[in-house]
Order: C-alpha cells, then structure tokens, then sequence
C-alpha cells in the first residue's frame, strides 16, 4: 500500500509560491521517491526549474518517511536553511504537507497532487483498490471494492453500461462487477448476486469531520 | 390500483401498451415540453421525462412531467442516482406526486463523464434497484427510508429499466429479477434491434415467471440518419446495432422513412415475443414520428380507459 502522487503543474506551484522568494525544498524517500514524484532527482529537478524562475532555494533533503513524526527532528536538524526561507515546498503526499506544517511556522505549500491510496499491479502501474469506506463489503463482492471500481460505486451491479467486461466510463477501465462476477462464478457463489444489497450507512465514510479512533 | 395512472390502467387491464419519451429542453421555455405533449398525446399511452439525460443538464424530470401532464399526457418522471441523495429524491417525489405525477421511472444515470459538466461530483449515494424498494416503500408501508411515517397518499407505479444487451448476458435476468423483486412494477428496455438475442433474454425471463410479476416494454429507438445508426453502433455503450441495419440506413433513398420502417418491423416482431406487454417508442428529439411509426405498426388508436 502506497500513496500514489504526481507533480501538480509547475504554473499552479509558480502560484502558490506567489511572492515567496526563498524556498526549502523537502522530498520523501517512501512513497513519492516510489512514484517518482518526490525522490532525490525530482527534488533537484524542481531546485533548477525554481531557480530558472529565479527563486531561491535555501536548502534540500529527501526525509525517510515525511508522515512519520521524525519529519519534526528533521526539519530541526536544517534550522538554519529552513529559517532562512519564506516557505517550504513539499514534494511529498498530503500527509507528508501536513506533517511538515504542524511542525513549522512558515506556510508549506504542495507540489504534489495526492491521487489515492493504491497498489502496485505490475512495476510502475498502480492501481486504487480501497477508499477507507469505513465499512467494508468485500465479504460479499468476491474480494473486489465495488466502492472504488466501479465507476458508480454501484452495490448492485453490474449495470446496463457494462460490456465485454469493459465500464461503460471507457475502454480502458474493466467493469469491476464483471470482475466480481467472473470470481464469484469461479467460487461457485453466483446466486449470492441475486441478493438485493441493501441502502448503506455512509455515516462511517467522509460525511462527519475526520475521522479518528483512539485505540486502547 | 397503485397510482391509477393512464399507463398502470392500460398495462393492469392487459393491453398493449405504447410510451414514448420526451426530453425537456436545455432551456426555460415550456413550450418546448407542449409541443412535444401536442406530439405524443394521442400516439402513446405515457411519455418518459427524462433527467439530465446522459449527464446533460436539461429542465428538470419534474417540471418536464408537470408540463406534460398539463398537456393531457400521462408523465413517467425519471430519476437517476447520479445526481442526487436519499433527501432530494425523496422529497422530489413527495412534490411529484403533490403535482399529480404517478409514474417514477428509476435508473442509476449516465456517467457525468459523457455529458456538458464533467468535472461534476456524483452522489450514487443509492443504486437504482435501492431506489426501486424506496419508492415502494413509500407507497407501500408509506414510510421514508429512515422509518419516519410519510403524511398524505402515497400513489406510484414504479417502474425500472433493463438491458438485455448489456454483460454478462446471464446475469441480466437476474439484473432483473432483483428489480422485480424490489418493487418494479413495469420494465422498459434499452434498444432493440437485435431481435433474436432480446428474444432469448424474453424466454429466459418468461422462464422465471418475471413476466407474470412485471409488464416489460421493449425499447425502440428510430433512427434517422445512417450517421445516427453508425453512432450508436461505434460509440453508445450498452447499444448493439447489427450492420445491416446500418447498411440498410446507409443504402436508403430517404433515411428517415427507412428509420420509420425499421422501426415499425422491429414492433411487429417483439409484439409476437411472449411476456412483452409494450413497446418504449424512444424518439429522440423526433418525437413527429412518434405516431406514424405507432399507426403503421397498428397501434393506433390508443385505448381509452
Ligand atoms: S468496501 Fe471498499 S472502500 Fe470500503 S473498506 Fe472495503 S475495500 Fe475499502
Ligand atoms: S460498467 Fe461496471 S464498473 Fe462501470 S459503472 Fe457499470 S457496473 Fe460500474
């Protein structure tokens, strides 16, 4: 499981950075140096383009793991480039931004766009398989996420658009209740598609706030 | 009866029965939806208003169904999942019906993707066979879908859709059998134009006794212009439109009479198909040809019950 970025336009990131003249730099060496999005090239490939632009750039690391709360010790250990910036450029995930803006007090602006939570299906193609729905029904589609692969997030499909196993959304996407259904008939449980799945409770998904949990 | 619409009485009776569709405009003008209503008033026995059809936005199902039932013409109000949640359905259906409308249509929606606002966001907070068992629901045990009691009558006549063309072919009889089972009390069909395959889906569905249960109305799209045919054939997901009819729009001296006739043959062969109890005349923005095509398929005139 991996968070799956790609680099936002160098425009958008020219504009958040607006009058920021100085910047610091910070990649991640997890995920997005995986994505190659915010690994030790790509952080060097954004130092020339900034400074092409002619902005500053006061310093650079590729940090572990840019969630994990050692970002903080890191960012202590650059005191001295980082202070010297008026804002810091993340190349990492949003919860990497995140992290780094809880632990400085300059702003932190993205360069990434986070995709989603995804697998690696074959090198380099990674796919989203769960969206933290809340409440999982994978017990019944076969080990397939109906929430995510299907185009509807249909929890009785497969519907009317759905044809020689392609979604009706494009030829290129396999219609996931085709999917569930070519398991389903392989374990021999078809008829548990003739079930009418019931109205579902969203209350668990993103409807309330964030979600927390304290565990005990 | 359920809601003892135009529609329900002539399917309940045992009759053939003709609907028809009518796309309300991309605009305010009601009088787009009258002359439309003028159109189909006496070729059909209900017409489909559909909402925000292929994710393009229109005037709205309901409004459509006011304007038309204002017109004399028995109103379908579609809805898709799409666009909006279990509130707004539900409260648009409490206005339909307070509107006099007694025929819901439920559908999961074409994908935003197709229509003039893709970068939408999609509420699929219920699926159309969930949709089905709410309306029947609050017909039935007059209740919303949190328990709460519904005040006032609560008359519909559900309907639902279905595609025999769609895969797998297997499963869409038991796509419809679930429909059935949540509360569908009349069926309408994508397009037919490949007869034998509608045929056995028919069989398949008689087989299980769903045509005891449901009235199914196959669908019929006329087509107009060999550019049309080659379209639905190239590009509409879920349509399959042999070549030859194709070659035949393409070989045409006058298309739309060759449209018209197609239409007409397609007719006469799945009202010889046992368990259809209709046909879905769908005339996109040609709905003129609404009741020729119903005259010359001896459909016409409509019972009057
Ligand atoms: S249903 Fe899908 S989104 Fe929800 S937890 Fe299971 S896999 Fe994840
Ligand atoms: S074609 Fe399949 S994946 Fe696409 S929306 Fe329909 S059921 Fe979902």
């Amino acid at each position: 499981m991996i968070t799956i970025t790609e680099q936002k336009p160098i425009e958008e990131i020219m504009q958040s950075l607006g009058t920021a003249k100085k910047v610091y730099l910070v990649g991640c060496g997890t995920c997005s140096t995986i994505c190659h999005t915010g690994g030790k090239s790509e952080v060097l490939d954004m130092k020339e383009k900034l400074e092409a632009a002619g902005k500053k750039v006061t310093g650079w690391m590729v940090v572990p793991t840019a969630c994990d709360e050692l970002t903080k010790y890191a960012l202590e250990e650059q005191a001295g480039e980082v202070k010297k910036a008026d804002a810091i450029l993340a190349m990492t995930c949003a919860f990497g931004v995140q992290t780094l803006a809880m632990f400085t007090d300059k702003p932190v602006y993205p360069a990434l766009n986070t995709l989603f939570v995804g697998k690696e299906e074959a090198p380099g193609q990674f796919i989203e398989v769960c969206m933290q729905c809340g409440n999982c029904v994978l017990a019944t589609t076969a080990g397939i996420c109906p929430l995510v692969r299907c185009a509807k997030g249909l929890l009785n499909g497969p519907c009317g658009g759905s044809v020689e196993g392609k979604c009706e959304v494009s030829p290129d996407i396999p219609c996931a209740w085709q999917l569930i259904y070519d398991r389903l008939a392989a374990l021999g449980k078809l008829d548990e598609l003739e079930e009418i799945v019931p109205l579902r409770d969203w209350s668990t998904s993103r409807e309330g706030g964030p979600r927390r949990i304290t565990i005990e | 009866m359920k809601a003892g619409t135009n529609l329900e009485k002539i399917l309940e009776s045992g009759k053939f029965a003709v609907t028809a569709e009518a796309g309300p405009p991309k605009g305010t003008s009601p009088a787009v939806m009258l002359k439309k209503g003028e159109a189909l008033r006496n070729c059909c026995d209900a017409a489909n208003v559909t909402d925000n059809q292929t994710a393009i936005v229109r005037m709205s199902s309901l409004a459509g169904s006011v304007l038309l039932k204002q017109q004399n013409v028995d109103p379908v109000m579609q809805i898709v999942c799409r666009d909006r949640n279990r509130l707004a359905i539900q409260s648009d259906v409490l206005g339909a019906i307070a509107l006099g409308v007694g025929n819901f249509l439920c559908l999961s929606g074409d994908h935003q993707k197709f229509g003039n606002h893709p970068t939408a966001k999609s509420v699929f907070d219920i699926d159309s066979i969930q949709l089905i068992q709410t309306l029947k629901n609050m017909r039935d045990e007059k209740k919303f879908i949190c328990g709460e009691y519904i005040s006032g009558e609560v008359p519909m006549y559900i309907g639902a859709a279905a595609n025999p063309y769609a895969d797998p072919f297997e499963f869409r009889v038991t796509r419809l059998a679930k429909k059935v089972k949540a509360g569908a009390d009349f069926i309408q069909t994508q397009a037919v134009y490949d007869v034998a395959k509608f045929a056995k889906w028919m069989e398949m569905a008689v087989d299980r006794g769903l045509d005891k249960k449901t009235h199914i109305l196959a669908g019929v799209i006329p087509i107009r212009s060999a550019g049309m045919a080659r379209y639905m054939r190239d590009y509409v997901s879920g349509v399959s439109v042999p070549d030859e009819v194709v070659t035949r729009m393409e070989q045409a001296a006058n298309a739309k009479e060759e449209g018209a006739t197609i239409a007409v043959e397609l007719i006469e062969q799945v009202k010889e198909i046992p368990g259809v109890h209709g046909v879905h005349i769908m005339a996109v923005s040609w709905e003129d040809i609404v009741s020729e095509i119903a005259k010359r398929a001896g459909l016409l005139p409509r019972p009057i019950l």
